[in-house]
């Protein structure tokens, strides 16, 4: 399975995914700068954490408008995997990809720590290595990942079960304790924790490392005839 | 050309964290008449006369990146100038 990371200017977990991906999963992986106008050959796309355009005006919200994302919301329509964490699920909020907006956090701080997280929903391509119902420890570090939505919005994903991940301990005020979501279609994943960051033991944790193996599983099943 | 002056604030029902923590700054130092406090974003464009009403390329601009609808109000103001 090949994956692109795409690389805004600001990115600055573009590295730790590519990592995550080559060194940890051991599957394909190439950096996409913002302004390319092609995905094609790529069976999946992740949208890094980071500062992209450094947050000027709201977080990306300039980073919808480049060019590569016409692709990423092409690719996101052909039902192909897109996962966004952090910054990269505020890029999927702005683009519309994902319902709600990104808050303040609650203290105004900057907030960088590991963190517990539910798994509420493990029927998803994103997620179905964990078991429902798993407290995971996944870090968070952003001071803008107060999920908010209206009221509406928030039965709907209640009663589509795209509430993937919670946090356990509420961080940062996040509506519903609601740490990532997913579209309806089931192939776009925001979330504010990093998993591309708990994936080595020596590093302090391992259980991002699951969400990845979910994708690939996933994948393969869908697309890999086997001789048998 | 006009010079347009743009004010963003957080919706009315969205809690507005940096609001409520400097109302209990100014309370904290005694203003106890301030009640709310809420913080937003002003921004200041010119526009150059077009055959587009000037009115409506503000509106655009305003919902489809100045503002986002989801948790963001905004209010505007045009003023037409004569340039020098």
């Amino acid at each position: 399975m090949k994956f692109a990371v795409i690389v805004f200017p600001g990115s600055n977990c573009d590295i730790d995914m590519y990592h995550a991906i080559k060194d940890e999963l051991g599957e394909e992986v190439e950096y996409v700068w913002h302004d390319a106008d092609s995905l094609e050959g790529f069976d999946g796309i992740l949208l890094p954490g980071g500062f992209s355009y450094g947050d000027y005006l709201r977080s990306g919200a300039i980073a919808r408008f480049s060019n590569v994302m016409k692709e990423v919301i092409k690719a996101a329509e052909a039902g192909k995997p897109v996962l966004g964490v952090c910054n990269g699920f505020q890029v999927l909020l702005e683009s519309g990809l994902l319902p709600g907006a990104m808050r303040r956090n609650e203290s105004l701080k900057f907030i960088c720590r590991p963190t517990a997280l539910k798994v509420q929903n493990n029927n998803t391509m994103f997620s179905s290595e964990y078991q429902e119902g798993e407290v995971i420890t996944v870090p968070i570090a952003h001071g803008e990942g107060n999920y908010y939505c209206d009221e509406e919005t928030l039965q709907q994903l209640k009663e589509n079960n795209q509430i993937v991940f919670t946090y356990e301990n509420n961080p940062n005020g996040s509506l519903e304790n609601i740490a990532g979501i997913i579209n309806e279609n089931g192939n776009v994943l925001g979330m504010m924790p990093h998993p591309e960051r708990a994936v080595d033991e020596l590093l302090g944790g391992a259980d991002g490392l699951k969400l990845f193996r979910s994708i690939v599983k996933q994948w393969r099943e869908a697309n890999v005839i086997t001789n048998a | 050309m006009f010079k347009v002056k743009v004010y963003v604030t957080l919706r009315e029902s969205v809690l507005d964290p940096q609001g409520a923590a400097v109302k209990h700054s100014l309370q904290s130092l005694n203003y106890n008449e301030v009640s709310e406090v809420r913080i937003g974003k002003y921004m200041e464009l010119t526009i150059e006369k077009s055959e587009r009403n000037v009115e409506d390329v503000v509106k655009e601009v305003c919902d489809r990146l100045l503002a986002n609808p989801v948790i963001e109000d905004y209010r505007y103001e045009i003023e037409e100038v004569v340039a020098q």
